[in-house]
Formats: C-alpha cells, structure tokens, sequence
C-alpha cells in the first residue's frame, strides 16, 4: 500500500556504547523526537551554533501523509532553515477554501488574498516528506546527530541536568543534557516517564480518513461538504497533496463500528460514491481518529521543556497540530540558543512556556469550536448548527458562522513580558508587539523579502526617506552580547547609509503593511515577532527593548 | 445597558402576532428549526454584541411564574386597567 517509499536510517552505535559514558560530555540540548518538531528545533539550533543530539525510537519518517497542509509561517520558518523551497516545489500550493452543503457551494473563502509575499497560504505536502527534506538538510549543516533506533527509557531530571536512559539495539546507555527538549508526539514517552497530567477533551465522533492515490483534474483547492450527497448524514473534506494523492476524511458520526469502517471495502464502497463508477484508486494509508483536544499546563518544566503534540494536541481541522509545532520550535529555538551560550538569562525559557502555553490555549479554543460546529454536542446546538448550514445559501453573514475549522495564522504572543510597551503612538491597522512582522518584496541589489531579511537575528527595521541621516554609530550605541542587524527601509533605490543595510520597498508594500511613516520604527526578535514599535527612531529605547526581548 | 427594555415596535401586537402565527402549522422540530433561523436572522440585525449578550442574560435568567409554579393561590381581586 502507498507510492512513498520509506526511507531507513542507519542505527550507529552511539559514543557512549562505544568510548565509553565517562569520555562524553554533558550535551548542551538533547532532542527527543525527530519528527517536524524536533528536526526544525535541531535545524535552528545547529544554524545558531549550538550543537544538538537528537533521539528517534525509529529508523524512518512518520508512517502514514498525516499533518499535510503545512502554512505560509511553518514555510517561512523552514525557509531560514533552508529547507522550503525543496517543500513548495514538491507539494501542492493552495489559498481557497470552499464550502458546501448539500450540492451547492456556499462559501469561498481566500486565506492570502493579498499577493506580495515570499510564500503561499498553503501547501500540502505529506509529512513523511517534510520529515525527509528536514533530515536531509539535518546531515548538510554541522552540528546535527541523529540518532535513529534510540529509545527513551528513563528521564532523572537534576538540578545541573537531566540524566536520560536510552535504549539501543546494543543495549542501555546514559545520556546528559543540560536541557533536554521533549517533541515526541502525542503518546510523549517523556511526559508519561515524568508522570505528567495531559489533560483535556476527546470528542465522541469518529473520524476516516482515506488517503489514496488517483489522477484527477481537481483544482488545488481545500473543499469541505456539510450533507453532502456522496455523504448525505455527516460531512467530508476534501485536500490535494503531493504524487496525485487526495486527503478525504469522512465524518462517520458517535455510532460507526471503527473495526468494521476500516475494511477496505466499506472503504472503497464510501469513495465510490463519491468520485462515481469510472473513477480508479490506490489506498495510501487510513486511520480512524477521534477529535482530541489535550495540553500540559506547563511546557516548561525546570530543565524538560515540551513542544508539539507532546505538549498539546487539537483536532486536525484548521492545520493547527503540526504548524503550532513549528511556532513552538520557532519560538524555543533562539531562546534556548541564547540561554545556552550565556547570552541571556535561563529564566528567558520561562517566556516561551507564557508565550506558548497561550498559544496552545488559543488553539485549542478555536479547534473545540470547529469540532463543536462539526459535530453537535447537544439537541439545541445541532438545530442551530443546521440553522446556519441553511441560511448560509441566501445570506452572507451565515457564511461566516460556517465553521469547517478556522484555519492556522501565526498565533499573537500578547501581553508577552519579553515586549516594549508604553506611548505607542497613533497607528491605524498595523501590526503589533507579538505579531509576525508582515512579508512583502524588497530589493537589495537583486530581489529579496522581508521574511527573508528579518530572521534568525534580532533587527531594528527603520524606515526613512532619508538613509543617510540615520545614525552611523547606531551598531556601537545598540552594541551587547547580543547580535542586532539594522535595517532601513528606504522608498528611492540607490539610498545608502553607514552603519545600516539599505532594502529598498519599490512598491511601498511593507510600509503600507506596517503604516509605517518616515522614523517608524519596528524591533524584532530573531523568530520574526515584533518586541516593541515606536514612531522615531531612539536607540536607547532599541537598546532597552533587546535587553527587556532577551530577558536580561 | 445595551439592551433596550422599553418599547421600540410602533405596533406591538402587529409584530407579536407575526412571530406567533409564523409558528402555525409547524411541528415541534420544525418550529425549532424555524426560531434557531430566526434568532439568528435577528442577531446579526441587532449586530451589537452587548446587546446580544444582555438579552441571552435576560432570556436565561428570566425567572418565569409559569416554570417556577409560583402562580397559585386564589384569583387576583383587582383587575388592572380594565376596572
């Protein structure tokens, strides 16, 4: 079954079975999970030069396309990483979202109407070759080790470190981390060896997905059914990914015999009517699943710190399981960088347990929505439910209410303590401390990005009519332990300035998605997220906003 | 105060009347369906979420004389307005 072929990594005895446990050194990070969390946290980590030990209890990629739709802020995050092109140009670029019920389609909705940006909405890509490309990329730069078939067994958290039992095809061994960071899954062998609760909510209906392989001439297009006639008690949703291979997932409802779904012909009986007599089709792989919601109420815990599903987990609707993984590397990685190179203080890592615990929240809340829409969970919800489904043909405000999941942007790190507040200014729809600094085109010399120029360091971005202005001892004045690119944004090509990289925005785009005025004036964090915006440039200000950003 | 509890129909029992005879001829489900429609149609012409919220309050925490059984004992001796 399926057209992927698995890759297997090489199991290699590790130094401590083969040295000897007393000539290796306690790690600086040690990775559980090689999954699309752990291998873009070990990819940020090795690009900041510090080295990470990852631990895989397997030897290949996630069985089965599971997390497909991977979103325009996981891309770009991946493309600091260097790893996105390779994903857009093997999967399957969409923006549009329709909705149906019945035959007739209700609502279309587009997730980046706007274009000027490095990187689609979407793409759906399955995850065993998100994984693939991550490892890939994980063996180009230095500072990555692997390793495959190695198993955790015991977890003994120190005031210094944390002792990790690892089990290996050679036998036990110990490893010692000064932090060790927990992406391993839903079913987390970390968290049940630390006897954590996960607490939550698993909803009663259940879920098919049909993965399968079939040419067809479907537009690149997200389509979710309520009723429909194929389907005609539940709803279907309907993704294209990679190799010709279609996502649907069939809502079966509380009563469905899941041992008796899963058999290929009730399978193939659902798809055909479907897709009609004439349509061909290989399986790729099904499950039957139930919407779960759960999270830890930590995701720090003194030197153990989770992310992904091993620290929260929604219902898939809204891509909001793998993506939100992504932002938790994203958001861990240059924190953990700084903490372990003594650049800022360890109580830094506390803001990614306020900043992502909160993210989780927001998720979680939105995905009970959507699963509360799908699925009713009393007599008054469902008739209102269906109300809506009805309305939404002759009145637009219905269609908003029509919730088949809200589907993934880059969660606001609000009321974060990392952010400059105070006088802010007048601002008309701008982004704000928390946000992602927006994308839009520049010009160096050659085209670039903003997603491309403002990552992976902190950057003051100024914008100015007059570049040669700005300050030429604005590197001494900001300087520190801390690295701090300085960007001018300038509207006329050729402007130069000492001290400063000129990026010219021809077609005024992130000026505009900035309202930004000459002196305007964003600081942001090496994840992209903005720590603080005044209406001038005072570097002081700057310089207090870096130190108050890196928690020193 | 966002809701308004003073009356703001010109004609009342026009409006009233409406609502009820809308119902007629409706089964149980099918009038449930009808008022979800409806409540939902009216909510976003109030479009004021406050409001909405003060009248889920009002309508939730209405203590009905009907549903609480409170209305017993003898007849009321005065007739109001019609004395």
């Amino acid at each position: 079954m399926g057209s992927y072929v698995y890759p297997k990594y090489d199991y290699i005895p590790p130094p401590e079975l083969t040295v000897g446990a007393c000539a290796t050194p306690t790690y600086p990070v040690v990775i559980v999970g090689a999954g699309l969390v752990g291998l873009t946290l070990a990819l940020d980590l090795a690009l900041k030069g510090v080295p990470v030990t990852v631990l895989d209890e397997d030897d290949t990629v996630s069985i089965g396309s599971r997390s497909i739709c991977q979103a325009q802020r996981t891309l770009e995050v991946w493309h600091r990483l260097g790893v996105a092109d390779r994903m857009v140009a093997k999967g399957v670029t969409w923006d549009t979202g329709e909705l149906f019920v019945g035959e007739q389609q209700v609502y279309r909705f587009n997730m980046q109407p706007e274009p000027g940006q490095r990187f689609p909405a979407f793409i759906n890509l399955q995850q065993y070759y998100c994984e693939q490309f991550l490892i890939e990329r994980c063996r180009e730069v230095a500072g990555v080790d692997l390793r495959f078939r190695n198993k955790v067994a015991g977890v003994r958290p120190a005031n210094d470190h944390v002792a990790v039992d690892v089990d290996t095809p050679d036998g036990r061994y110990v490893v010692r981390a000064q932090w060790l960071v927990a992406c391993d899954g839903v079913r987390s062998a970390v968290r049940g060896l630390l006897k954590l609760p996960y607490e939550g909510e698993v909803f009663d209906d259940q879920f098919l997905i049909a993965d399968i392989r079939m040419k067809t001439a479907l537009p690149n297009i997200r389509k979710y059914w309520f009723y429909p006639p194929f389907h005609p008690d539940n709803s279907v949703l309907l993704h294209r990914q990679a190799d010709d291979v279609l996502r649907i997932d069939f809502q079966l409802g509380r009563e469905a015999d899941a041992d008796k779904e899963r058999k290929i012909e009730n399978i193939d009986r659902r798809l055909r009517m479907m897709f009609g007599p004439d349509a061909q089709w290989e399986h790729e792989w099904t499950s039957i699943y139930k919407f779960t919601c759960r999270m830890l109420s930590r995701f720090v815990h003194g030197r153990v710190i989770f992310a992904g599903d091993a620290a929260h987990v929604v219902s898939p609707f809204g891509a909001r399981g793998g993506n939100s993984g992504v932002q938790d590397a994203d958001n861990l990685g240059w924190k953990l960088a700084l903490v372990v190179k003594g650049d800022a203080p360890a109580a830094l890592l506390e803001s990614y347990n306020h900043e992502r615990v909160q993210a989780a929240r927001e998720n979680i809340r939105q995905s009970t929505r959507s699963t509360d829409f799908i699925t009713p969970k009393f007599a008054a919800s469902h008739v209102l439910r269906d109300a809506v489904l009805d309305l939404a043909r002759d009145f637009p405000f219905a269609r908003a209410m029509v919730n088949s999941g809200r589907l993934t942007r880059p969660t606001r790190c609000a009321d974060s303590p990392l952010h400059a507040t105070g006088a802010d200014g007048d601002w008309a729809q701008a982004p704000v401390p928390g946000d992602v600094l927006p994308d839009a085109p520049l010009a160096n010399g050659s085209r670039t990005w903003a997603t491309e120029q403002v990552a992976g360091r902190f950057a003051v971005v100024t914008f100015t009519d007059a570049p040669q202005a700005l300050p030429a001892d604005a590197a001494a004045r900001l300087a520190g332990p801390i690295d701090i690119e300085r960007l001018a944004i300038v509207s006329d090509a050729g402007g130069s300035s000492a001290g400063w990289t000129a990026l010219h925005d021809a077609e005024g785009l992130l000026a505009r998605r900035c309202d930004a005025r000459p002196g305007t004036t964003y600081l942001v964090r090496p994840d992209q997220v903005i720590a603080g915006r005044w209406r001038s440039l005072d570097l002081a200000a700057l310089a207090d906003g870096v130190r108050r950003a890196a928690g020193r | 105060m966002a809701l308004r509890r003073d009356l703001n129909l010109a004609r009342p029992d026009d409006v009233y009347n409406l609502i009820v005879d809308a119902h007629r001829g409706l089964d149980e489900a099918q009038c449930r369906a009808f008022d979800a429609r409806l409540i939902l149609l009216l909510a976003n012409q109030v479009g004021d979420e406050a409001a909405i919220r003060e009248a889920i309050d009002a309508a939730r925490s209405f203590s009905s004389p009907r549903e609480s059984g409170e209305r017993k004992g003898p007849m009321p001796q005065a007739w109001e307005g019609e004395g």
